[in-house]
């Protein structure tokens, strides 16, 4: 019996031994990569709005200049998503949302979308998507420029915010409709959850007042 | 470790018992990701990175781990190197990070580590244990890349497609348009075309084996292959 308690405490020290290096390490990994990592994942989401937004169409700090929106239908949105307010002297003059797709064809897409203060798109990007490789994946800016048909366009005619298929304003490409109609809907419900929360959205002065 | 040790461990990770054509182990992401010569060849060298570090640390340890926890604890090393691995990635080569996604993490889970560290890096020295991972995982590597070279060609008409994720948006001038104006081939490059391309480098493979052994069968027999250090 006491051979066993014996050898039974003896493993588990090593192994705590192991876990207690392993943490140790992966904690010195982190560290020391943490800021990196933070600074890339901005860059990156910097560089995404600046496919939105011209760079010289505000003079914010647009990545600290954020909102905490709840999650809503018309975003299509399960979670807590992060909207960032660009301004020109103070004065909003655009919001950069997080949008989903709920109506792709194989699962959710992820879009952000910059709406203009005058209730034009400004532009338009699809993130993340499981679309069918070589057929709906044109929704995509690396893979052709279809999504960039949506700038400039303000809500106006509700009908009109459909594909051409189904009498509406954007193309597609033969074979795939599903995905681009997901994406026009999506971008027609921001719109329209731009004019229910407009004064949310475009806030006077940079974190409001009180 | 002498030279014709170092051969033998080289042949086996290549060639013999390669992890990807023979062993068949860590298929999942040789699947997944090889749908183009950039991602495959990422993951490839990863994953090299990945056994090798492993092996090489497992090695030296082997003889302080108790025999009934040797598994937690090799999956444990495992599991930090490959975390280890995730934040450089993040931190230094992020668009590639967000292509291999999941892929990465999932190292762990290859088979082909834990495998090399149970079956070779707990009865070998550190030095020729660093060798075979390195051997495994090139030779992992090199089935990837070529796969996913394959699907690439025959899917999309094109080499070195997304080579701007590692090396910066300058590098997209190196992509080669093999086949100009292609349409495209879907099926290459959904998950069928992975497991039609593999069947046939395995047949391939072993087509070459059998020309060998007939072509050694017919001439006097040259010095037999060490067997040493198999896995």
């Amino acid at each position: 019996m006491k051979r066993i308690v014996r050898s039974t405490l003896e493993t588990t020290i090593n192994l705590v031994f192991f876990a207690a290096i392993g943490t140790a390490i992966l904690a010195t990994t982190y560290y020391l990569t943490r800021d990196t990592i933070a600074a890339t994942i901005e860059a990156a989401k910097l560089k995404l709005i600046s496919q939105l937004l011209p760079p010289d169409s505000y003079d914010n700090d647009i990545m600290r200049d954020t909102l905490t929106l709840a999650p809503d239908e018309l975003l299509g949105t399960d979670e807590l998503s992060l909207a960032h307010v660009a301004r020109r002297n103070g004065d909003p003059v655009a919001v950069v949302l997080e949008v989903v797709a709920r109506e792709g064809y194989s699962g959710n897409i992820q879009m952000v979308l910059a709406i203009r203060s005058d209730g034009a798109l400004s532009g338009v990007r699809v993130i993340s998507h499981k679309e069918t490789p070589g057929l709906g994946d044109y929704i995509d800016i690396a893979k052709s420029d279809w999504i960039r048909a949506f700038e400039g366009k303000a809500r106006g005619n509700d009908a009109d915010w459909k594909v051409k298929k189904d009498g509406g304003q954007f193309d597609t490409m033969t074979g795939a409709t599903i995905t681009p109609r997901a994406i026009v809907k999506a971008s027609h419900l921001a719109l329209q959850y731009f004019d229910a929360h407009r004064d949310q959205l475009l806030p006077p002065i940079k974190g409001g007042k009180p | 470790m002498n030279w014709s040790e170092f051969k033998a461990i080289a042949y086996n990770g290549l060639w013999k018992q390669n992890p990807g054509l023979v062993q068949l182990l860590g298929l999942c992401p040789l699947l997944a990701v090889s749908n183009s010569l950039v991602n495959a060849l990422s993951l490839g060298l990863a994953t090299t990175l990945v056994v090798t570090l492993s092996n090489a640390t497992i090695a030296p340890v082997r003889s302080y781990v108790p025999n009934e926890i040797r598994i937690p604890v090799f999956v444990l090393i495992i599991a930090v190197l490959v975390t280890v691995v995730q934040y450089l990635m993040n931190a230094y080569l992020y668009d590639l990070y967000l292509v291999l996604g999941i892929f990465v993490p999932l190292i762990v889970t290859n088979c082909i580590v834990l495998a090399r560290a149970e079956s070779f890096a707990s009865k070998n020295p550190a030095l020729p244990s660093a060798v075979d991972g390195l051997m495994m995982g090139l030779g992992l590597t090199a089935v990837l890349a070529t796969l996913g070279g394959m699907r690439e060609i025959i899917g999309k008409g094109t080499l070195l497609s997304g080579i701007n994720l590692v090396f910066g948006e300058s590098a997209k001038a190196w992509v080669i348009h093999v086949i100009p104006d292609y349409h495209g081939f879907l099926l290459a490059i959904l998950p069928p075309g992975a497991f039609i391309g593999l069947g046939l480098i395995i047949a391939s493979k072993n087509w070459l084996n059998l020309r060998a052994e007939r072509k050694a069968r017919n001439q006097p027999a040259p010095a037999a292959l060490p067997e040493a250090a198999r896995g």
